[in-house]
């Protein structure tokens, strides 16, 4: 009897742990959709390999971060100011890095990005110092449900998450500029032929995928911490998951994010926290070898 | 006809004959230990540089696991060294072999993308290299770093004299007669049937597998050929410097060669050691100062990207293309 109750009493303890590390996961995973889905964006549909986005979400972070403490706005606040921002600051890129270089093979706009990493980073890095920011507690209140202790932090992030996916497909579905965005990611010339303007939708897109990512860093950041080198794991992982996902594709974005989220916080609870890269981009590596275009890409 | 076959050699040899002159001359004139040290790291930058150049220049594969191979051959030559001592010579062989039958592993899973996917997917490659070089303290020693690695052993000489490398002089005529060796080798790869393949699989992959190339195979051939020479300036690296660090095999070194690469002229020779070369003192004479280096850096790529697409080589083949063409008129 007293077996049997142990057992269950070490199983219990274990569902939770499952449970708690599932939820991570998917807190992780929202954020990566929010950053692939911007890429994806822009990989997929304009064929720039913005490697810069993670500089871009680095950025977004240190500006809501910014804005809440140097200025004492309020958390939503300085995330939408944030997000305008750096909406703005997107536009500017694709202006003036990524326009000249509209016509080249996307290995030039790669470098291009590099380059615009070292600018973001390094300026970063100097004008904010190497060091860890904490963010002021905001939305620290914790519940209890069923042994399990889940933040308010961590349930906004999801259900924002959630939120703006929806609304990414209803803008996409349903407004014309969003079709323009559609048709232009379906075929490039016959977009051009039907007279809508690609340069209006780099910059839209541009626009949409750095609010994103803005949005993302300001979600994360109350949990994370904030320094100049915050962008570098999320981008990797975020080109991961667009190929995992297959380039361009938004569901695949999501999904892989996910997928991604759950791995990285199942293996760094089960396994080791330490090689939670590899895993990350292990789970790549055996999808690309099995399928070289991504589970939702086209053959 | 001996006279012309030799003023051929000559002629179409004059560029080489010239650089390997003027590094045979440099250490009667420069006496500086840190001048000497600048010139030792432009050597061995210049090896990853050139071998980057190989697969990413010649054969049009954007291979971003290239900074993971230089530490792979850094890590494998001290290891050897230090944990087993082996002969430094000896070790640089078998760390090269180590590279490339690490590099066969990876290539052929990464070629079965391609372009952009394998861009990232080398990438990946590059970043969990590193991850398992931080972590596998038994081996690496993690973040703590492999300290003392021993410099070349010395080579015995006839007569009781011997080689040895505890100067700075003997160190820079060993990491350039490298050099010199991985440009003469790579320059007969690419003037060879080998290098026509290469070539042909870089402009156009379906005509080149039309026209009976296994691109496959001559992708695999030019990737292990770069990753070889990537882990011989990494094997130098380690044992001039005598300290590694995880960060040796970090994918920024995989930008940096590539900013070599690109700064000097893809798909030349001369470009990527004029760009390694450059950079190298460049960013050297800048340690120092307060002044954000890798911010002039990043303006310095955009600027390169948008107006001198081929690097200092492009820049240097379009004036020559302008003088002749104003001396024809």
């Amino acid at each position: 009897m007293l077996y049997t109750k142990n057992f269950n009493g070490k199983d219990d303890a274990e569902m939770a742990l499952f449970i708690q590390q599932v939820l991570n996961g998917i807190m992780l995973g929202s954020i990566y959709s929010l950053v692939a889905l911007g890429l994806t964006l822009e990989y997929g549909i304009l064929h720039i390999p913005n490697f810069a986005h993670g500089a871009l979400y680095m950025a977004g972070a240190y500006l809501t971060f910014l804005l809440a403490t140097q200025m004492g706005f309020n958390y939503w606040l300085a995330m939408m100011l944030a997000m305008i921002a750096l909406a703005a600051i997107g536009v500017l890129v694709e202006r003036l890095v990524y326009r000249p270089l509209i016509k080249e093979s996307p290995l030039n706009s790669f470098i291009a990005a590099i380059g615009l990493i070292f600018i973001f980073v390094d300026g970063a890095l100097h004008i904010f110092g190497p060091d860890f920011k904490r963010f002021p507690p905001v939305h620290y209140e914790a519940f209890q449900v069923m042994g399990l202790t889940i933040t308010l932090q961590r349930i906004i992030i999801i259900t924002v998450t959630i939120l703006l996916i929806i609304l990414l497909q209803l803008f996409i579905k349903k407004t014309t500029i969003g079709a323009t965005i559609e048709a232009t990611a379906q075929d490039r010339e016959g977009a051009l032929l039907m007279g809508i303007s690609v340069n209006r939708v780099r910059m839209i897109v541009f626009a949409l995928g750095t609010g994103l990512a803005s949005i993302a860093a300001a979600l994360i950041s109350p949990i994370h911490l904030v320094y100049p080198g915050m962008g570098g794991p999320v981008i990797l992982k975020a080109f991961v998951i667009i190929i995992l996902g297959g380039m361009g594709s938004i569901p695949g974005a999501i999904i892989g994010g996910f997928i991604l989220g759950l791995v990285e916080s199942l293996s760094g609870g089960y396994i080791s926290t330490a090689y939670n890269e590899v895993f990350s981009f292990g789970v790549l590596v055996t999808v690309l070898a099995i399928r070289p275009t991504g589970l939702f890409g086209a053959k | 006809m001996r006279q012309t076959k030799f003023s051929n050699f000559i002629s179409r040899n004059l560029a080489y004959i010239i650089f390997i002159i003027v590094v045979a001359t440099i250490p009667f004139f420069v006496s500086s230990r840190f001048y000497m040290h600048i010139l030792i790291m432009c050597g061995i930058w210049g090896i990853a540089a050139a071998s980057m150049n190989l697969i990413m220049g010649y054969t049009g594969q954007v291979n971003l696991a290239h900074g993971a191979f230089f530490g792979i051959g850094a890590y494998s030559t001290g290891l050897l060294m230090l944990k087993l001592g082996i002969n430094f010579w000896l070790a640089l062989i078998m760390a090269c072999s180590i590279t490339v039958a690490i590099g066969f592993f990876i290539g052929l899973l990464a070629f079965r993308t391609k372009g952009s996917y394998y861009a990232i997917g080398t990438m990946c490659f590059n970043v969990i290299v590193t991850v398992i070089i931080e972590n596998w303290e038994g081996l690496t020693e993690g973040v703590r770093g492999l300290l003392g690695i021993p410099r070349p052993t010395p080579i015995p000489f006839p007569f009781g004299k011997e080689i040895n490398f505890t100067t700075m002089t003997a160190n820079y005529y060993l990491v350039f007669s490298f050099l010199i060796l991985t440009l003469l080798i790579i320059r007969r790869i690419v003037n060879s049937m080998i290098g026509r393949s290469f070539l042909a699989v870089r402009g156009n992959e379906e005509l080149a597998e039309s026209l009976g190339i296994n691109t496959l195979f001559t992708k695999l051939q030019s990737f292990l050929i770069s990753v070889f020479f990537a882990g011989l300036s990494g094997g130098l690296y380690a044992s001039y410097i005598g300290f590694l660090s995880p960060e040796i095999s970090d994918y920024h070194v995989t930008f940096e060669i590539l900013i070599y690469c690109l700064i000097g002229g893809l798909g030349t020779m001369a470009g990527p050691i004029i760009g390694a070369f450059s950079l190298t003192v460049i960013s050297e004479l800048l340690h120092g100062m307060a002044f954000p280096r890798l911010v002039a850096y990043g303006f310095l790529l955009i600027i390169i990207v948008i107006f001198l697409r081929g690097g200092i080589m492009g820049g240097v083949h379009l004036l020559a293309a302008n003088l002749f063409l104003k001396a024809r008129k």
